[in-house]
């Protein structure tokens, strides 16, 4: 009876979690922390279930619950979950707690109104993923941006006033055109439908139907709010700002889940929604893309900031899933998902790595270490896992999204060039440059700061986040096929959404 | 006899005012304590009017031979008037005693400003139209004036009455030549003739005339210019009083009497000029109130930006845009009193603590009123799930509907600029330490109607069908 309202039921457990929060005194911190913990493991608790209780096999939107919410414009609570959101949803609970738990003793200020909004952070992921009504994913869209906001603003570095605002601005502006485009198509479907709609499974029949030139500019209303999200090169300049001064909890989450509502919602909305512009647009976004994946890299190279650096090689790793998601075949696709998944645990690994040190150091300029190999050792096997998960070493997590988005995009019908795939395979050389270079002077060598050899080795909690990580980073990377056969179905159901309409086209 | 009780019936909202005003007169002469029961009386008898019109919200009906209507949209105009004007009471319990100077008039004067409010929604006929307007006006350039000794509000009453007279002015002569070319005042006469007498020129100028007279009241740009002073000189009680019961009874007054232009019937001539003064409204209002550093002209500039949003609603000129106005008013009503009581409970004495500078660090003083007022500026810069959103969000749908969709377009880009000085005052809550001692005095009832004003916004903003619901049963 309960199951068919898991998906409200993981919405509601970390609202009314964080709502019960702000009951709780202001000084009673642990009982906050544990409090906070023990609601987002509860959510990574439900969406185990949702998991275990989703029919892969049979694919499509599961678990739908629709409820009338504003009825004189026929807009509905309506919400479930397919392959592709599943496993944000996943990445999102299972993420949530680790950062909670990372941020136990950096986080001393207000700690009731971090885990707060951290609470409410979760809440308003959750529901971008899950949501099946255009207005509803709208609100949430937005509303998410509110606890990010407090979050990078209240505890994050020195600048974080002008990278929250900056954060806040971008994101409004490009979601706001949206909103004029969800109203647009909202009203466009009442001359088919009779009624104001905004219900996304509607709206797939009818988006197709939409003019060719309007449907470019809708498709670009979209489109740009997504792009900032991503963020798609030239659009990504708030990124290093908000993840430099976020503290770590903020980066993780920012970089793991944030980042990926911008992909989701590339493949959730644009593409089936408005094929033909999709399909007109594929190769201009990639190119884009490919910018994206070779500046981020060379940028990144040349950073002095472990964290910016870390920061510019997710711009160059979402590159990879945005060419995944444009080159429209069935790798490609199912490489840009468990590409998404995968950006999420190695950097969310790389900032919580960065995160221990700068805990202990209070820096993290790259000059500042060197020689920690042999003081810190555990720290330096760690770092040395999210790099190469993060460069894409074969058996860990990265290798499997990036060769299945390279072998997709270089057998794209749509994009049509081998070109695609040969400059985006140089990001992955790269990647190894700015990584291990980083690697070299931050681990090895000779120990030039003095401070370097207080430095204590990772606590028992921080380990136990890592590892929690690893351990589907390599699960992963060894056995793809348990998350690649969630997403299976669904990725295949977009491709053929976008590729029927060029056929019927055609004829 | 018993179409009579009915009509008398129908009519109590204006009779519990009316009489309220008189017994308040009363209280005032001949109690020593009026100072404390005449705000409790005056919330009393609004609340008593505005819940009679909104229990008898489908009792659509006409009183007084066709002179005013009751019902439907007036009953809620009615309630927006009383319930915001009843805030507006409680929050001035403290707050006058702060701003210096009590006169027993003030409570008076609000009651006789409502009255005036709901004269203007309920018209049937230009000339009550009038009536209201004049009551309502002339009550407001007291209550700017309240204070006789302080210099910025002897220059707010001053500004507002000749440039508000100046208003009337165009009003009264947008309502000479429409009664020339109609030869009537009625609403009905005039709305049942549109469409034949939309080709006469005299016609139209007079209706442009009449637009253009409200357009002051709304404070759209280019009438614009007396919004931040008056804001500024009067008591910030009282202006948040213009801001939201002021607002609404002028757009309340366009759509009684232009009402056909609305219903998209046929074709609204005036939507250039409404676009324009729209567009206008919400680009310059967003932009100056960047450059405010006293937080009331920053709300004044925002003020003139919202009008510019609501009139997106008029333009589109479909009920759908009538009922976006009305819901926007509603939600903005509660949103601007909550913000204009938050700025009254940190006002000191001596028009202390306006300044921006004045709000850094408030939330480790004050978590609840920082709280409070992000909930407030979010929904203002239209974020969700606030009230605020959906108000945009209903305007911007009527436009789009209307092939307006460059005016929505140019509504959401201001509305980014609009966020960048509404989150300038969470940053200054929130991110900033405070500069200056700061010391609030309590006042318990005010701060219960920001709550209330705040718990309002939130719940309109999870479930705005129900509101929308009602306002579109009726357009």
């Amino acid at each position: 009876m309960l199951y068919n309202y898991l998906i409200s039921f993981l919405l509601a457990v970390p609202l009314v979690g964080a709502l019960l929060i702000l009951l709780i005194k202001k000084d009673k911190d642990d009982l906050v922390r544990y409090f906070g913990l023990f609601i987002s493991v509860a959510a990574f608790v439900v969406s185990l279930i949702i998991y275990f209780g989703y029919d892969a096999a049979r694919g499509g939107f599961q678990l739908n619950e629709k409820y009338m919410w504003i009825s004189n414009l026929h807009i509905s609570y309506s919400v479930g979950i397919d392959g592709i959101s599943l496993l944000l949803v996943l990445l999102t609970t299972f993420l949530t707690p680790l950062t909670l738990l990372s941020s136990w003793k950096s986080i001393t200020k207000n700690v009731k109104g971090f885990t707060f909004f951290m609470l409410l952070l979760e809440v308003g992921m959750l529901g971008v993923f899950v949501s099946l009504d255009l207005f509803l994913f709208y609100i949430f869209w937005e509303a998410m941006l509110i606890p990010m906001y407090f979050i990078i603003g209240i505890w994050g570095g020195p600048r974080r006033v002008y990278a929250s605002v900056k954060f806040f601005l971008f994101t409004m502006f490009g979601s706001l055109l949206m909103l004029v485009a969800i109203i647009w198509i909202g009203v466009y479907a009442s001359g088919t439908l009779g009624h104001f709609s905004s219900d996304l499974i509607e709206l797939y029949g009818i988006g197709p139907t939409i003019q060719y030139n309007i449907q470019l500019w809708m498709f670009l209303a979209f489109a740009l709010s997504f792009a900032i999200k991503v963020p798609i090169f030239p659009l990504h300049t708030w990124l290093p700002d908000a993840h430099v001064e976020a503290p770590t909890a903020g980066s993780v989450i920012l970089a793991g889940v944030l980042l990926k509502m911008g992909t989701y919602g590339l493949l959730r909305f644009c593409l089936p929604l408005f094929p033909q512009a999709a399909l007109y647009f594929a190769p201009y976004i990639s190119v884009l893309a490919i910018i994206g994946i070779i500046y981020g890299a060379l940028v990144a190279m040349v950073q002095k900031d472990m964290k910016k650096l870390v920061a510019y090689s997710s711009v160059a790793h979402l590159g990879f899933v945005v060419l995944g998601i444009f080159a429209l075949t069935q790798e490609s696709m199912q490489g840009a998902v468990i590409q998404m998944v995968n950006h999420g645990l190695s950097t969310g690994a790389l900032f919580l790595l960065v995160g221990v040190v700068y805990d202990r150091m209070h820096t993290r300029l790259i000059a500042e270490y060197g020689g920690i190999a042999k003081i810190v050792p555990v720290f330096a096997v760690f770092l040395m896992i999210a790099s190469l998960s993060s460069i894409g070493l074969p058996g860990l997590n990265g290798f499997v999204g990036e060769f299945l988005i390279l072998l997709g995009t270089f057998k794209s019908p749509v994009l049509d060039s081998w070109w695609y795939a040969g400059f985006a395979a140089s990001g992955v050389i790269f990647a190894a440059v700015y990584l291990l270079w980083m690697y070299q002077r931050v681990v090895f060598g000779e120990v030039k700061n003095p401070k370097v050899n207080e430095l204590k080795d990772m606590n028992k909690r921080e380990v136990f986040i890592l590892s929690a990580i690893f351990v589907f980073v390599i699960w992963i990377g060894v056995y793809p096929s348990t998350f690649l056969k969630v997403s299976e179905s669904s990725t295949q159901k977009v491709i053929e959404q976008v590729l029927n309409i060029q056929n019927n086209g055609a004829k | 006899m018993l179409n009579n009780l009915q009509e008398l019936y129908n009519v109590i909202p204006l009779l519990i005012i009316g009489g309220g005003i008189l017994i308040s007169l009363i209280i005032e002469m001949y109690f020593k304590k009026s100072e404390t029961i005449l705000p409790w009386f005056t919330i009393l008898i609004l609340l008593a009017a505005g819940f009679h019109a909104l229990f008898n919200v489908y009792t659509i009906a006409t009183a007084f031979q066709n002179m005013l209507a009751v019902g439907g949209g007036v009953s809620i105009f009615y309630f927006i008037f009383t319930i915001g004007a009843a805030i507006v009471v409680m929050l001035s319990i403290d707050y006058i005693k702060k701003y210096g100077t009590y006169y027993g008039e003030y409570y008076i004067l609000i009651q006789t400003s409502v009255l005036g409010m709901m004269l203007m929604a309920g018209a049937k006929d230009l000339f009550v139209i009038f009536l209201g307007l004049e009551l309502m006006s002339v009550s407001f350039y007291a209550l700017a004036g309240l204070n006789r000794k302080k210099l910025k509000a002897n220059e707010a009453a001053l500004k507002y009455f000749l440039l508000g007279a100046f208003a009337t002015g165009f009003i009264v002569y947008g309502i000479a030549l429409i009664y020339g070319t109609v030869q009537s005042t009625s609403i009905d006469m005039i709305s049942s003739r549109f469409s034949e007498l939309i080709s006469n020129k005299l016609f139209d100028a007079g209706i442009l005339l009449f637009l253009i007279g409200f357009s002051f009241k709304i404070a759209a740009f280019p009438f614009h210019m007396w919004v931040p002073d008056v804001y500024e000189g009067s008591p910030s009680t009282v202006a948040g009083l213009f801001s939201t019961g002021g607002k609404a009874a002028a757009f309340s007054a366009i759509i009684v009497s232009l009402g056909i232009l609305f219903t998209g019937r046929i074709g609204n001539i005036f939507t250039p000029y409404l676009s324009a003064i729209a567009v206008f409204s919400m680009v310059f209002g967003s932009i100056v109130a960047i450059a405010q550093d006293n937080i009331k002209r920053m709300l004044a500039y925002s003020s003139i930006a919202h009008a510019g949003y609501m009139i997106i609603g008029l333009a589109s000129g479909n009920p759908l845009g009538v009922s976006g106005v009305i819901f926007y008013l509603t939600a903005y009503t509660f949103m601007n009193l909550a913000a204009f009581g938050v700025v009254a409970l940190i006002e000191g004495r001596e028009e202390a603590n306006l300044s921006l500078k004045s709000y850094s660090g408030l939330a480790s003083r004050s978590p609840l009123l920082a709280a409070l007022l992000s909930i407030v500026m979010f929904s203002l810069a239209g974020i969700p799930p606030f009230a605020g959103f959906f108000g945009k969000y209903y305007v911007f749908i009527a436009a789009v509907k209307s092939n307006l969709t460059w005016l929505a377009i140019i509504g959401v880009l201001s509305s980014v600029i609009s966020v960048y000085f509404y989150l300038r005052v969470v940053v200054l809550m929130y991110f900033k330490d405070s500069e200056t001692e700061l010391t609030l005095e309590k006042s318990n009832t005010g701060l219960f109607a920001v709550i209330v004003s705040v718990a309002v916004v939130i719940a309109i903003g999870v479930a705005p069908g129900s509101v929308i619901g009602l306002i579109a049963h009726f357009f």
